[in-house]
């Protein structure tokens, strides 16, 4: 683009199958890639599908692939990903498509609660609050990823979960890994028994895409990692 | 496609292949000091349960080891799935341990 006032940018437009669609947008000095998206939708084709909902990195319903890289696009300034004034906005990868920049997020969902990522509860709402030393070596471990925005951006990135769609994925192993370490947690053998199946922690390969791309700049890999420890460890003992 | 049981075998086939090779290459450095002629290795090997039950293990382990690892390439690169995937992998791995235990059988039967 010669003209520095304007950018083009292709948009995915269909579903499974589909095309990219180029469109001009106005350059703006203070201006994120969700903002060019909204901006498409308002004041060049209503039809535009995408979704978004917090604008401030929260909540994460927003990631996109950008120029093939996946990105939480409301966090995202335009001016670090335009090349030579273009850019191109796609559906994550490793899940179906619904309609346009707007991805399928039930696989990825469905997957938290398969990888056990949910709360066993040791205790009823009658009980005292149970008292949690924040510097244990446990919370610290469960406390690495519970920042987790749940935006899928990690699983979009992995090679394995696109060579292997049973796998798990990244982010629902990290909170596997969590629940795990809660001292809260009353069902740890599950959790190890969910993680180690088809699709279980042992089909990382440690490529590490997940913490690269992670826009918490959280590890992923580590989790997943732990895991594969605890895993192995128990091995032997449960045969016995 | 890896499960537990299958990450457990291709991590302790790893264990008792990384001694053997070390093993192996020590003694090959070692035994070509003086030249190398097929009748000074079979000299060695021939007639030796030792050598027999070391190359015996190495191989048993690689197959196992090699079968598990091709199996996750023919999952994840050739989309092979259940049935197809495993009788490739056992066939894959009763192939090197076919190959390999010829070999040890060649050099140590007398």
């Amino acid at each position: 683009m010669a003209d520095k006032h304007q950018m083009s940018v292709s948009v995915w437009r269909g579903g499974a199958v589909g095309s990219f669609q180029s469109f001009d947008v106005k350059m703006e000095g203070n201006q994120t890639v969700l903002d060019v998206v909204a901006w498409i939708q308002q004041y060049a084709d209503p039809t535009l599908s995408y979704r978004y909902a917090c604008r401030v990195g929260m909540c994460g319903s927003c990631a996109m692939m950008v120029n093939g890289t996946p990105r939480w696009t409301c966090r995202t300034h335009v001016n670090k990903v335009l090349v030579d004034g273009h850019m191109e906005i796609a559906p994550l990868r490793n899940l179906p498509v619904i309609k346009d920049l707007a991805a399928d997020m039930d696989p990825f969902f469905d997957k938290w609660v398969a990888a056990e990522g949910l709360h066993h509860p040791t205790q009823t709402r009658h009980d005292p609050i149970e008292a949690i030393d924040p510097a244990s070596a446990a919370r610290v471990e469960a406390n690495a990823g519970i920042e987790c925005i749940n935006c899928s951006v990690c699983y979009a990135a992995c090679d394995t979960v696109a060579g292997n769609p049973d796998y798990l994925g990244p982010a629902a192993l990290q909170r596997a890994w969590s629940v795990y370490n809660d001292s809260k947690d009353a069902n740890k053998k599950d959790i190890l028994d969910a993680v180690s199946g088809v699709g279980g922690c042992h089909n990382c390969h440690s490529q590490g895409s997940c913490a690269v791309h992670c826009p918490n700049e959280l590890n992923p890999m580590n989790a997943i990692a732990g895991l594969k420890r605890e895993t192995t460890r128990n091995f032997f003992k449960r045969r016995t | 496609m890896m499960t537990l049981r299958l990450y457990m075998a291709q991590r302790i086939s790893a264990l008792i292949m990384a001694p053997l090779v070390l093993m192996h290459i020590a003694v090959m450095i070692y035994a070509i000091q003086g030249g190398l002629t097929a009748a000074e290795i079979l000299g060695r090997t021939q007639g030796s349960v030792m050598w027999f039950a070391f190359y015996g293990t190495l191989v048993v382990a690689v197959s196992a080891h090699g079968a598990i690892g091709l199996r996750t390439v023919l999952s994840e690169w050739a989309g092979l799935r259940g049935t197809p995937l495993n009788a490739t992998a056992w066939g894959l791995g009763a192939l090197l341990l076919i190959l390999g235990m010829q070999a040890v059988y060649g050099v140590t039967a007398t």
